[in-house]
């Protein structure tokens, strides 16, 4: 039996997640694997930005809390780590933990570095079929952030070979860090495609961290878990034969029941014939899935098909800006107070003659589920509610007029209705991204093997 | 026989890809899955995010897992790419499926 356990599901998330994992890990004396998930689709644009700014960094900013007080545990019970925290700067993220490991007195921790996904000098994005794309996107060259491949397992299993403690990748796939660890402890054939889609759905249902374990899924007084402030986090057993068993760290909150599972392999999701990774295709409709003990859940039928000739790129590109303004109303004649405000924050974008598209939001009736045009809070009849809170989001591609439709929403502190206050207001940048399909053999990848005491 | 919202007797979650969002819908008891199966049609579903320009509905069955995904094309405004929406993800969009009523036999 191998287990693989997931100690972070994007960047963001609980940084002492992963600290009862590495303690169940070592706990149940199996060989084991430790992965952590922080890259999303525009992190690694954002992170290219970091790194223009400052060139050590670019890489997940919570790296060093995270792996802090789980590096010596894992070096010390043979536990590797692998994760995609090098983001838009690996070698960087590992001279952090090198110096990490050095300051722990552990200088013979040996990181390797898996370069390669980073394709946005070594590859024309024009010459490639786009593959997912809004048509109205502009993809303007010179605007460029960030192009990266989705890479495979196969990188990560050779650095967990020559003997990595710590992997660190940017872009990979998700399902590879799972794939990987379990590739390498079995010898699996890279082209075993029953066992990778064990692999895979072994990844897809722990890379987003807690969401297989309670997380996203309480809801009071229908989907109630156990102490949702501590949930932890997910724990795969694996065997040989590509048996798979869900279950989580000890200790914690949260579980893991027939309704976590369903909810998490179906997540982004779309046709269940189909879930494309780099290593492998995965079907799930003949899945089965089974209690086998208290938070323990047991995944059959997976099948597998040939990964595909074509890796996926994203490429991020600088977009318009994003400005956004809030206030609030509250008590009587709430409702009324924060319609005229809408009216009248329109009103003065149209005077002021700022180019930007807005968007108004009444939180509180009707925002997150509404269209631009705001149909469902305008369609409201009712009662009145206590309280609203008025957003003004705007989107153009000049900053200055963002900000001036941004700072509209700030004025109303002097010129808007009755009992206005709580004004707040940005300006933000907008990465837009665009994919792309690029045959595998256009993306070689590089690994980097060296122990902390040889790194500076 | 009682109308109740899909929140009585199922869950649901939501995921994004660029303009397009997945919800799974599952109830908690198989014997729903008949009723969800004959009422929570494609055709309602998009009809939910109408005003939000959604073009497409597609559902796909997995009686094996007693679920359904649902997929629903440009139905985020842009997604997180575009969306001037607070939830540009589209994230509480399982909730807004939830709300939908179904008649229990």
């Amino acid at each position: 039996m191998y287990l693989v356990g997931n100690g972070a599901g994007f960047s963001g998330d609980r940084v002492d997640a992963p600290i009862p994992v590495v303690r169940t890990l070592i706990r149940r004396g199996l060989p084991a694997a430790l992965f952590l998930e922080t890259l999303g689709e525009r992190t690694v644009a954002l992170a290219q930005l970091e790194r223009r700014r400052d060139p050590e960094l670019g890489y997940e900013p919570m790296l060093e809390r995270l792996l802090a007080p789980i590096l010596a545990d894992c070096f010390h019970h043979g536990i590797p780590i692998l994760g995609n925290f090098g983001a838009a700067n690996p070698p960087a993220a590992a001279r952090c933990i090198a110096q990490l490991a050095r300051r722990l007195g552990l200088p013979e921790l040996k990181i390797a570095t898996v370069t390669g996904d980073d394709v946005a000098d070594s590859i024309d994005l024009g010459t490639l079929p786009v593959h997912e794309a809004d048509e109205a996107l502009r993809a303007d060259a010179a605007k460029l952030v960030a192009a990266n491949a989705y890479i495979g397992a196969a990188p990560l299993v050779e650095a967990l070979k020559q003997g990595a403690h710590v992997v660190v990748a940017g872009r990979t796939s998700d399902p590879a860090l799972a794939i990987a660890p379990l590739v390498a402890h079995y010898g699996w054939a890279m082209d075993d495609w029953e066992k990778l889609a064990v692999g895979a759905a072994c990844g897809h249902l722990l890379e987003c961290g807690s969401q297989v374990s309670g997380g996203v899924f309480w809801d009071p007084g229908f989907k109630d878990i156990p102490d949702p402030a501590n949930i932890g986090f997910p724990i795969a057993e694996v065997g040989p034969d590509g048996s798979l068993v869900i279950t989580k760290a000890e200790d914690t909150g949260g579980l893991v029941d027939l309704r976590t599972v369903k909810e998490q392999l179906l997540y982004e999701l779309h046709d269940p014939a189909e879930y494309i990774t780099p290593d492998v295709v995965l079907d799930i409709t003949g899945c089965r899935i089974e209690q086998v003990g208290k938070d323990r859940v047991a995944v059959h039928g997976l099948a597998g098909r040939p990964a595909p000739a074509m890796l996926k790129v994203t490429a991020c590109f600088e977009g318009s800006w994003l400005g956004e303004g809030e206030v609030s109303v509250a008590g009587p004649n709430t409702l009324a107070r924060a319609k005229a405000t809408a009216d009248v924050l329109l009103r003065r974008l149209e005077m002021r003659g700022l180019k930007v598209r807005p968007r108004i939001d009444l939180i509180g009736l009707a925002s997150v589920h509404d269209s631009d045009g705001g149909a469902l809070w305008h369609a409201h009849q009712g009662a009145e509610p206590p309280e609203l809170r008025i957003r003004l989001a705007v989107e153009g591609e000049n900053r200055d007029d963002c900000d001036q439709a941004a700072r509209e929403v700030l004025a109303l502190l002097c010129c808007g209705p009755a009992g206005t206050g709580g004004a707040r207001w940005r300006v933000t940048p907008r990465i837009l991204t665009r994919s792309y399909l690029v045959p595998r053999e256009m993306v070689p990848t590089t690994v980097t093997l060296l122990s902390a005491r040889e790194m500076n | 026989m009682p109308e109740v919202p899909l929140h009585a007797i199922a869950h649901s979650r939501a995921g994004d890809k660029g303009n397009r969002v997945n919800m799974s819908l599952m109830p908690y008891d198989p014997a729903h899955y008949a009723v969800i199966g004959e009422q929570v049609t494609e055709a309602r579903v998009l009809a939910l995010f109408a005003h939000r320009g959604a073009t497409r509905c597609r559902r796909y069955d997995l009686p094996n897992l007693g679920a359904f995904n649902f997929v629903v094309d440009d139905a985020l405004e842009g997604g997180v790419n575009g969306s001037l929406n607070l939830d540009g993800h589209g994230k509480t969009s399982s909730f807004r499926l939830l709300s939908l009523t179904v008649t229990i036999p």
